[in-house]
C-alpha cells in the first residue's frame, strides 16, 4: 500500500491542510498578541480574553447563543432522528417524495432564502421575533442535517437484530430503546453536535428571524468585524473554536473506546 | 454535512414490513412519519408559500412593510377578490434595473468558476486520502472534517487578517522580496474566490473522497502493465470512476455559493454584486420586503434544477447504501 502513496500524494495533503488549518492556527496566534494591531507582533498577552469578560455585550451575546444551541439542538435530533427512521423504513407512503425532498433541500438551500422565508412565516403567524424564532428556525435548519447524519448509520443497521429480539419477546418498544437506540446512539451524539455547531455558528438565519434582546454571539461578532478586526474577536473566535475542538475530541475518543469494547465483547461471544 | 456521501455501503436485508408493524403499533407507526413531516411542511414549505404571496405584494410604509394580499380576514369571498390586488410590479421592477439582472448573473459565475477552483484543490487531497495507508485514513478524514466544526464566520474573518494590504500575506511576500508594493487582494473578486474555495474545500472533498475510496485500484495497475501512460489512466479510469463524487461535490459548492452572504460582504467589499448581498440589503436597508421576496424566488427558481439534481443523487446514495 505505502509503494502506491506517493510523493505527490503526500505533497498534495501537506499542502491541502496547511492551506486548511494556517488561517485558524495564525488566528489563534494573533489572540495572544500584546498590540491593538492584529498583524504585527507585539509580545505575548493575553489582555484581550480579560477585555473580553468585561465587553458585557459578549457575554450575554454568548449566554443567548448557548442557550439557542442546547434547545435547538436537542429538538431537532428528536425530530432529525425520527426523519431519518421514516427515511430508512417507510420506503413507501403518501407524499414520501415531498419529504424526502424538504429534508434535504434546506442542507444546499441559500441562507438568504431559509432566513427570509422564515421571518414572513413569523410575521404572518404573528410571532414576536426574538429567543424563540430564531430556536424554531434553527430547529428547522438543523434537524435535517441530523436526519442525514442518523440515516447514514441507520442504513448500515442489521435489521436481524431487531428481528431476533422480537422474536424472543419484546415489545417493539423495548426493541426499539434496546436494540435500535444503543446501536445508532453514535450518530445521535454526533448529529447533536453537528446541529449545536450549527447554531453556534449561524449569521444568516439568525439576523433575519432574531429580534430586539437576542442578539446571538455570529451576529455580535460580525457587527464588530464590519468597525474592522481587533484582537478581541480573536480571542472570542479562539475560545468557540476550543470549545468545539475539545466537545469534538472527546466525542472521537469516546467513540473510539465505545468501539473497541463493541469488539471485544463480540470476541467475548464468539469464544462463548 | 460531513456525512452526506459517507454512507457505510453494508448490505442490509430489506424487510418486507415496515418497522415496528409487525406488532400492529400503527399509531406509533404513524406518528413517527408525522412529526418531523408536520415540521417540515410547516416551517419549511408553508414559509415559500408566503414568500411568493409577498412577492406579489406593494410595499407600504407601516409593519410589516407590505399591503396584505390573499388574506382570508375578509372571508373566503374577500380571499378570491384579492386575486385583482395581485400586482407584478416587483418583477418588472427586478427586469427594469440593470443591477439585478447583473447581479443574478455575476452570482451564478462567481460560484461556477469557484465550483471548478474547489474541485481543482480538493481532487488531488481527496486523492491522496483514498491512496493513503487505510490506518492513517480515519485520521486525515477527521482532519478535514474538523475545520466544518468551526464556525463559518470566523474561517472567513480570518482572512481578512491575512488578506488586507498591510496583512500577514502581504507583509511575508514583501519581506520576501517577491513583491515591492502590497499586492490590492481584499475587497476584489480573488478574495471573494479564496474565501468560497476555502470555506467550502471539505464538501468538496468529502464526497469525492468516499468515491475514490471504493475504487479498484488493480483497475490502474491493469492498465499500466497494458503500457497506458498514467495521465491517460486517470482521464480514462479514475476520474470516470468518481463521477458521481464530482458530481456531489460540485453541487454540495456550487448551490449554497450562488446565495452566499457572509464571503462576499467581508470579503469581496461594497462594490460586489452577489445576489445574496442584494437581498440582504433590500430587506435590512432598504426595507423592501416584497423586492426582497422577489429576489428570494427568481434565486429559487434559477436554483431549481441543481437542487432536485442534488436530491436525486441523495436518493441514488441512499439506495445504494441499501
Amino acid at each position: 500500500m505505502n509503494a502506491t502513496w506517493s510523493r505527490f500524494n503526500v505533497t498534495s495533503i501537506v499542502l491541502g491542510f496547511a492551506f486548511l488549518y494556517l488561517p485558524i492556527v495564525l488566528l489563534i496566534v494573533f489572540s495572544f498578541n500584546e498590540s491593538k494591531l492584529v498583524t504585527v507582533w507585539g509580545g505575548f498577552s493575553t489582555r484581550w480574553y480579560v477585555s473580553l469578560f468585561h465587553n458585557q455585550g459578549l457575554m450575554d451575546a454568548t449566554w443567548v447563543t448557548a442557550r439557542v444551541g442546547v434547545i435547538s439542538a436537542t429538538v431537532a435530533t428528536v425530530l432529525g432522528t425520527l426523519a431519518a427512521l421514516t427515511l430508512t423504513r417507510y420506503t413507501r407512503f403518501r407524499g414520501r417524495v415531498l419529504f424526502s425532498g424538504m429534508v434535504f433541500a434546506p442542507l444546499v438551500m441559500p441562507e438568504v432564502i431559509t432566513g427570509l422565508s422564515l421571518l414572513l412565516l413569523f410575521v404572518a403567524v404573528g410571532l414576536d421575533r426574538g429567543f424563540f424564532t430564531v430556536t424554531l428556525a434553527h430547529i428547522t435548519l438543523t434537524m435535517c442535517f441530523v436526519a442525514v447524519v442518523v440515516q447514514s448509520r441507520l442504513v448500515s443497521f442489521d435489521r436481524s437484530l431487531e428481528e431476533a429480539a422480537m422474536d424472543l419477546g419484546a415489545t417493539p418498544a423495548k426493541t426499539f430503546f434496546q436494540i435500535t437506540l444503543p446501536v445508532i446512539l453514535p450518530a445521535i451524539v454526533s448529529g447533536w453536535m453537528l446541529a449545536f455547531t450549527l447554531s453556534l455558528d449561524d449569521l444568516v438565519i439568525a439576523s433575519f428571524t432574531s429580534g430586539p434582546g437576542a442578539t446571538t454571539l455570529p451576529m455580535k461578532i460580525y457587527s464588530q468585524v464590519r468597525l474592522g478586526v481587533t484582537p478581541e474577536i480573536n480571542a472570542a473566535c479562539t475560545i468557540l473554536i476550543a470549545v468545539v475542538a475539545v466537545g469534538v475530541i472527546i466525542a472521537s475518543i469516546a467513540n473510539k473506546r465505545r468501539e473497541v469494547q463493541r469488539q471485544l465483547d463480540e470476541q467475548a461471544a464468539q469464544r462463548g | 454535512m460531513s456525512n452526506i456521501a459517507v454512507t457505510d455501503a453494508a448490505a442490509l436485508p430489506t424487510a418486507a414490513k415496515p418497522f415496528l408493524t409487525r406488532l400492529g403499533a400503527g399509531f406509533v407507526n404513524r406518528l413517527v412519519i408525522i412529526v418531523p413531516y408536520l415540521w417540515l411542511l410547516f416551517f419549511f414549505l408553508i414559509p415559500f408559500v408566503i414568500v411568493f404571496k409577498i412577492s406579489l405584494s406593494q410595499t407600504a410604509i407601516a409593519m410589516p412593510p407590505y399591503t396584505p394580499v390573499l388574506d382570508f380576514s375578509d372571508g373566503v369571498s374577500g380571499f378570491f377578490a384579492g386575486f385583482r390586488d395581485l400586482n407584478f410590479d416587483n418583477y418588472v421592477w427586478l427586469t427594469q434595473d440593470a443591477l439585478y439582472f447583473k447581479a443574478y448573473v455575476t452570482s451564478v459565475i462567481i460560484a461556477a468558476i469557484s465550483t471548478v477552483l474547489t474541485l481543482i484543490v480538493g481532487y488531488p487531497i481527496a486523492y491522496g486520502m483514498a491512496r493513503a495507508p487505510a490506518t492513517i485514513r480515519p485520521t486525515l478524514l477527521m482532519l478535514v472534517i474538523l475545520p466544518f466544526w468551526t464556525s463559518f464566520l470566523i474561517r472567513v474573518y480570518a482572512w481578512i487578517g491575512i488578506l488586507k494590504p498591510e496583512g500577514l500575506l502581504n507583509q511575508l511576500l514583501l519581506s520576501l522580496h517577491i513583491i515591492n508594493q502590497p499586492l490590492v487582494i481584499l475587497n476584489t473578486y480573488t478574495a471573494i474566490f479564496i474565501g468560497i474555495v476555502y470555506s467550502y474545500l471539505p464538501f468538496m472533498v468529502l464526497p469525492l473522497y468516499s468515491s475514490l475510496e471504493k475504487m479498484d485500484y488493480s483497475l490502474i495497475e491493469a492498465a499500466k502493465d497494458l503500457g497506458c501512460p498514467p495521465t491517460a489512466a486517470f482521464w480514462k479510469i479514475t476520474f470516470p470512476l468518481s463521477l458521481p463524487g464530482v458530481i456531489a461535490g460540485c453541487l454540495l459548492v456550487f448551490i449554497p455559493a450562488v446565495g452566499e452572504f457572509v464571503i462576499p460582504d467581508l470579503l469581496g467589499g461594497s462594490q460586489t454584486l452577489m445576489i445574496g448581498k442584494t437581498l440582504w440589503n433590500e430587506f435590512f436597508a432598504n426595507r423592501d420586503w416584497p423586492v426582497s421576496s422577489a429576489v428570494a424566488v427568481i434565486l429559487l427558481l434559477l436554483l431549481t434544477v441543481p437542487i432536485m439534481l442534488f436530491q436525486q443523487a441523495q436518493a441514488r446514495s441512499q439506495e445504494q447504501g441499501k
